[in-house]
């Protein structure tokens, strides 16, 4: 099952990855070469196996609602590239 | 090398408590000696010298004042993956190069509190995806043992850092052997507590269901006095796990007659440099001659744990590394080309090659069409993988094998290679997968390099795990052959 050049370009686009048609065959080289490694899984019996998100047996971890310390405005905006009057900017996203 | 470097910090902290040294002076030993080492090792990506200083005065304070605990004083060094508050944390990528965190990740802030002295942030794998520290965004790290080789990674900076005495100890991370493999290349001990045993809070996020933080030390003795400041509950990480955290020092007699250990086939078979597994069988028969019941097990499924793990850990990653967007903290490149634009140029532009590979096959194996075949399937893996280790769990307390199937391999030798860097990790994914704790203690020597025992315990049984590897180090006595790595020792005149 390898992955195309066209897969490739619709997933570096999901990733939200600006990647030339050259740096995307390099890596689908490297990519379908690891991936025929994965294809042995394909052959094992798990139909009726329950998937496993994480090793311990915890689902829901629940505390009491209670207003706790938070990271002052000022610290949150510090490593910010952009910044102006407590908000973080960003490139224009509606038209006028 | 001054003697006091070479000691272990429990040790030093000895020293410190008796007032042979106080911190200050201890402090400035070492800085001068990481002034003389780093260089040809190059462990650190941020030293924090005048934060050094300034945490070992406010140590020494406590010890005037009569406070003895064993961290007071210590100088030790942490993984640049590990948050902490006013000082650079950068993952070793571009972008992150200019993060400096408002906060301390739990860990850290234990390791601050118990008045240890931060020596700097240490070099790593980008993101911690690699096995030996050549995908840093700044630069490689050098094994003392060899300068021309890899330390290991993803944590080489950490035992790089331990094994040349630039700190007594250091924190790593592991995710698919990121602590116990470069442990293992560099001759020093390094343990992967269970999953949950340590908050993650402020830990970087790679693969949250595999990630754990843990210490790289000289003596097992070290590593339980590391992990008792460490280990608990933490209500800012909801999967830390509220047990009762005993006293890992307690785990240090030399007595482990009766104690069942299971060789698991798997991981001494085909891949595995025959040299290397000699020597860990030899290891596991000194251990018998001392009264443990050794047996050999079988662990079929670890053989898919690769496959496995290279689903699930690019799958988590390519989730967590979203947040890299060029909004909030970090690069920002191409402000010009519109929001998406700006995102989409600033990843590339940020990521490392090893990186983006990681985010691209997480991606599409989340992918519409492909989560099934792909994800759904590794999940299930997991799951027959644990059962297996839950089987085997129920006939022996531990398992031990070699850490790594080789020692450690010549910088850029498998650089380029998409598998065999990969191969490096294959005998310690499958305990991430199964969330148990993985001790890798120095047993011997293959062509002058280090090898690593592998001690792997069931969930949550750290004691066990660091009791089999306190008796191994009684017994092999490597002590002097470890002290000062070969790459460091000074040529005779």
């Amino acid at each position: 099952m390898a992955i195309t050049l066209e897969q490739m370009r619709h997933t570096a686009k999901l990733a939200r990855l600006e990647l030339s048609d050259e740096q995307l065959t390099e890596l689908m080289h490297h990519i379908n070469a690891l991936m025929a490694h994965f294809e042995r899984l394909q052959a094992l019996p798990l139909d009726d196996i329950e998937p496993t998100s994480h090793s311990i047996p915890v689902y829901n971890a629940f505390r009491e609602d209670v207003i706790g310390e938070t990271l002052p405005r000022e610290e949150a905006l510090a490593n910010a590239p952009e910044a102006r009057d407590g908000l973080f900017i960003v490139p224009r996203i509606v038209e006028e | 090398m001054q003697e006091l470097l070479t000691l272990s910090l429990a040790e030093i902290s000895r020293k410190l408590q008796q007032r042979e040294i106080s911190a200050v002076e201890l402090t400035e030993i070492m800085l001068t000696h990481i002034s003389t080492v780093e260089p040809k090792v190059q462990a650190f990506i941020t030293p924090t010298p005048e934060l050094a200083r300034e945490m070992a005065r406010e140590a020494q304070a406590r010890l005037d004042a009569g406070e003895r605990t064993p961290l007071l004083g210590v100088p030790i060094a942490l993984k640049d993956n590990l948050c902490t508050k006013g000082v650079r944390t950068t993952c070793a990528s571009r972008i992150l190069h200019n993060f400096v965190p408002p906060y301390d990740a739990t860990a850290v802030r234990r390791l601050r509190e118990l008045g240890a002295v931060f020596l700097g942030k240490l070099n790593m794998d980008e993101f911690a995806m690699g096995s030996s520290t050549e995908y840093s965004a700044f630069h490689i790290t050098r094994n003392p043992w060899d300068l021309e080789r890899v330390p290991g990674g993803s944590s080489g900076g950490s035992a790089a850092a331990v094994a040349a005495h630039m700190a007594y100890a250091t924190l790593g991370s592991d995710t698919g052997g990121s602590i116990r493999q470069p442990a293992a290349f560099c001759g020093v001990v390094g343990l992967k507590p269970t999953y949950g045993r340590v908050s993650r809070y402020g830990l970087i996020a790679y693969a949250s269901s595999l990630d754990q933080i843990g210490p790289i030390t000289k003596t097992v003795e070290d590593c339980a006095i590391m992990l008792n400041a460490i280990a608990g509950k933490d209500p800012l990480d909801a999967t830390s796990v509220d047990l009762p955290v005993p006293d890992f020092r307690e785990a240090l007699v030399e007595d482990i007659k009766g104690i069942r250990l299971g060789m698991p086939k798997e991981f001494f078979g085909q891949g595995v440099q025959p040299e290397v597994a000699e020597v860990v069988r030899k290891a596991v028969g000194l251990l018998e001659s001392v009264g443990a019941e050794v047996q050999e097990v079988s662990l079929p499924m670890a053989e898919q744990s690769l496959a496995i793990y290279y689903i699930l850990a690019p799958a988590e990653c390519s989730s967590n590394l979203a947040r890299y967007d060029g909004v909030r903290y970090g690069l920002r490149v191409g402000a010009e080309k519109g929001h998406i634009g700006m995102m989409e140029a600033t990843r590339a532009a940020g990521f490392g090659k090893e990186v983006i590979q990681r985010i691209i096959i997480g991606t599409y194996a989340l992918s519409s069409g492909y989560y099934d075949a792909f994800y759904l399937k590794a999940q299930k893996g997991r799951t027959l993988l644990r059962q297996q280790f839950d089987a085997v769990f129920q006939q022996v307390d531990a398992l031990v094998c070699p850490t790594t199937p080789t020692p450690a391999f010549k910088i850029g030798e498998l650089v380029d290679d998409p598998l065999a860097m990969k191969l490096a990790d294959v005998l310690t994914i499958p305990v991430n997968l199964a969330g148990l704790p993985g001790l890798s203690v120095p047993c011997g020597f293959v062509n002058g390099l280090p090898v690593g025992l592998q001690i792997i315990g069931k969930p949550f049984d750290e004691m066990t795990v660091l009791r089999i590897g306190y008796a191994w180090e009684q017994l092999a006595c490597l002590h002097d052959e470890l002290k000062i790595p070969t790459g460091l020792r000074t040529a005779p005149n």
